[in-house]
């Protein structure tokens, strides 16, 4: 499918998408709330078929977390990035999409890692890389670690 | 002779301490001989220096010429340990408890500036160890990031040249260096 169909497509599944101009790959902005009903659309119906996300990634964008999708469909060799973004610092959540793809599960515990985006209904959330009882959440932009940060 | 003396690569068997029985030292020298070239590396490498270090390793680089024949994947084969590559705090007692696995007497060399300071992620970063030196002890640092497989060759050479300095009445006692 090429990318002016699969634009009709997904705008078609969820009109409120935003499209975000990209030079590589198509991208939406997607609501929190709409985001697992087209997970799950997208690797369900033939014509899509995105069976291979091949990376989930967690943004600190300062304003809001933002979560992004890269999807790619190894049958039909189309490719597509969603992003989904929760401007909750504290207690933002998205829905999991582990159960959709099950590589999911652990890049998304990546991100609650090192971010601190939680995922509603994930099967085991908790961190990953670094030790249990780690305070704070490294790679956001406003993680202060007097210690071990040496500022340049 | 001191740690803090090794300082000038040129001169190095000059700190040769002099005196000693006929017997005592020539037994020292083919101790020293046989230990030197054939120095058993630790199979650990941590990121891309890890990657010279196969490089030095294969037909074109080839170390096994200079004695540092066969890499022993467990600890308490190997006389050397060539920490190649970044140690974060999580891979720190790891090392360590390498390193102590390890039987006497046993050499360590620092590979990459990961190894000698920290490197790259010197500044703003959370979980890097600044020196492998602040976990172990280390006999030679290589800078480079990452060092060609000619300077491992060279820190390799280095290190033979100052296990050659050993002697039976000042061996090298791992535990006296802290």
């Amino acid at each position: 499918m090429d990318n002016a169909t699969l634009k009709e497509r997904i705008l078609g599944i969820v009109p409120d998408a935003k499209f975000q101009e990209n030079k590589q790959f198509l991208t939406f902005i997607i609501p929190p709330d709409k985001m697992h009903d087209l997970a799950f659309k997208l690797q369900q119906e033939a014509d899509l078929a995105f069976d291979f996300l091949f990376c989930l990634t967690g943004v600190d964008r300062i304003e809001f977390l933002e979560v992004v999708y890269h999807l790619e469909s190894t049958t039909l060799k189309h490719q597509l990035e969603l992003k989904v973004q929760t401007p909750d610092r504290e207690n933002g959540a998205v829905d999991t999409v582990s159960d959709v793809w099950k590589t999911a599960e652990f890049h998304e515990r990546e991100a609650y890692d090192l971010l601190g985006i939680k995922f509603n209904n994930h099967p085991d959330l908790r961190r990953i890389f670094l030790e249990e009882g780690w305070k704070g959440y490294p790679l956001r932009k406003d993680y202060v670690d007097e210690v071990n940060i040496v500022e340049l | 002779m001191k740690e803090s003396d090794f300082r000038d690569n040129e001169t190095l068997e000059l700190l040769k301490q002099s005196g000693g029985n006929i017997l005592l030292t020539t037994l020292a020298d083919i101790m020293n001989w046989s230990r030197s070239n054939s120095l058993w590396p630790l199979t650990f490498a941590t990121s891309c220096c890890g990657i010279e270090m196969m490089a030095a390793a294969a037909p074109r680089h080839d170390f096994s010429r200079f004695g540092m024949e066969v890499y022993r994947a467990s600890p308490r084969q190997a006389d050397m340990i060539v920490v190649a590559g970044t140690i974060v705090n999580k891979m720190a007692p790891v090392l360590k408890r390498l390193y102590d696995q390890m039987s006497d007497p046993k050499y360590v060399i620092a590979m990459g500036a990961c190894a000698v300071s920290g490197g790259p992620f010197f500044y703003n970063s959370y979980h890097v160890v600044r020196g492998v030196d602040h976990i172990i002890p280390v006999d030679v640092y290589i800078p480079g990031c990452p060092p060609r497989p000619e300077a491992l060759l060279y820190g390799v050479m280095q290190l033979q040249r100052k296990i050659k300095l050993e002697t039976l009445t000042h061996p090298r006692k791992t535990e006296n260096l802290k």
